[in-house]
């Protein structure tokens, strides 16, 4: 659900990053900080425990620049990935405009990543959105490692329904920025679809 | 995609604004925010140069939800005040007609009391105005978003390097 304020004349949306446990959320969002001009970029918020595992969110405001005179901001969250966080994983989803899903290309984590993509549908339908319809990006993190699935297994497992996807490797910046930049994308596409619709 | 956006306008924006201002001063408070439930900050006014308030709204929503969560486990439908205390600075947050979250920061110059109070006056006259608002966007679906005119050039030209 997105925010338009005609008296700032700002436009806000929300990003989720989504996907199996140590696949490489947070480091997507690090990257994006780490990269990104402070003058686009706010604090990076990461709810943590002392191990580094994300325990609630993570939270990047980022704003892209103007679209017709209205700013154009982009709220960044990742999930945490843990199995039993399912619940703080739901509250996340709430109000999401478009969602990534960062897949671990190691082959043994492919059930995983499975699980995590049926329990992001759930989730996405117990918050009254569809899968289906969704703005939705893919990227297979982690294709540097030696033990990487095939790309095309992981396409036709994961990705049957062909969203924009892409190969990354998130702690060299690989593919960030592009997945990034198709979700905004997709994004805005959706918002000015429904706008014609109306 | 699940419910529409939340748009404001001018005019009702405007009236919030005035609704946080004169809360900042009835209940000496130090800054005093309002965010919807989804991390949005809607409005903040008072001593805000130091804060970083998008993450203030981030967090509070994250909060909200969190708590709410905990609520439904034990059969309640949601907590509706929270409180914490600081060494200097408390912050007070309430939800609004289950719509949005008021935040008031407030320290030693205030008191729990009175900012119970008087957000509990400002919960109503936010409730009217977000009453109107949202009636007004029914009313004119058309101008509801500025994305109607906007081209895929436009799109494109956000992701120029």
């Amino acid at each position: 659900m997105s925010f338009i304020n005609y008296s700032s004349r700002e436009i806000n949306c929300k990003i989720v990053y989504y996907g199996p446990g140590l696949g490489g959320k947070t480091t997507n969002l690090q990257y994006i900080y780490d990269k990104m001009s402070p003058d686009t970029k706010g604090k990076l918020i990461s709810l943590a425990t002392e191990t580094e595992r994300t325990l609630f969110f993570d939270f990047l405001p980022l704003a892209l620049g103007d679209i017709r005179g209205f700013k154009t901001r982009f709220q960044l969250y990742t999930v945490p990935g843990q199995v039993f966080y399912d619940a703080s994983r739901k509250l996340i989803l709430r109000g999401v405009d478009g969602v990534v899903f960062v897949a671990d290309s190691q082959i043994e984590r492919m059930d995983a990543n499975i699980e995590s993509l049926e329990n992001l549908k759930l989730n996405l339908k117990e918050n009254g959105y569809d899968f289906e319809k969704i703005p939705f990006v893919m990227q297979y993190n982690k294709r540097d490692l030696p033990n990487a699935a095939e790309l095309q297994e992981m396409k036709t497992i994961l990705n049957p329904k062909t969203s924009p996807d892409f190969e990354g490797v998130a702690t060299k910046g690989i593919a960030v920025f592009e997945t990034l930049k198709a979700i905004a994308k997709l994004v805005l596409v959706e918002m000015k679809r429904s706008t014609a619709v109306r | 995609m699940a419910g529409p956006s939340l748009i404001m306008y001018e005019e009702e924006f405007n009236q919030i604004n005035k609704v946080l201002e004169k809360l900042t001063k009835e209940a000496n408070a130090k800054i005093v925010f309002l965010v919807d439930k989804n991390g949005q900050l809607i409005s903040a006014y008072g001593e805000t140069k130091n804060i970083d308030t998008t993450s203030l709204a981030s967090l509070t929503a994250g909060n909200i939800a969190a708590t709410g969560g905990l609520a439904k486990l034990i059969g309640e439908k949601e907590f509706s005040i929270l409180f914490h205390e600081g060494e200097k600075d408390n912050i007070h947050i309430s939800i609004i007609g289950q719509r949005v979250i008021l935040v008031v920061i407030f320290d030693h110059r205030s008191s729990l009391g009175l900012v119970r109070l008087r957000v509990k006056k400002t919960g109503d006259e936010l409730n009217a105005i977000f009453s109107k608002l949202i009636k007004k966007v029914e009313k004119e679906p058309q101008a509801a978003s500025p994305f109607s005119e906007i081209t895929d050039e436009d799109i494109e030209n956000l992701f120029k390097d």
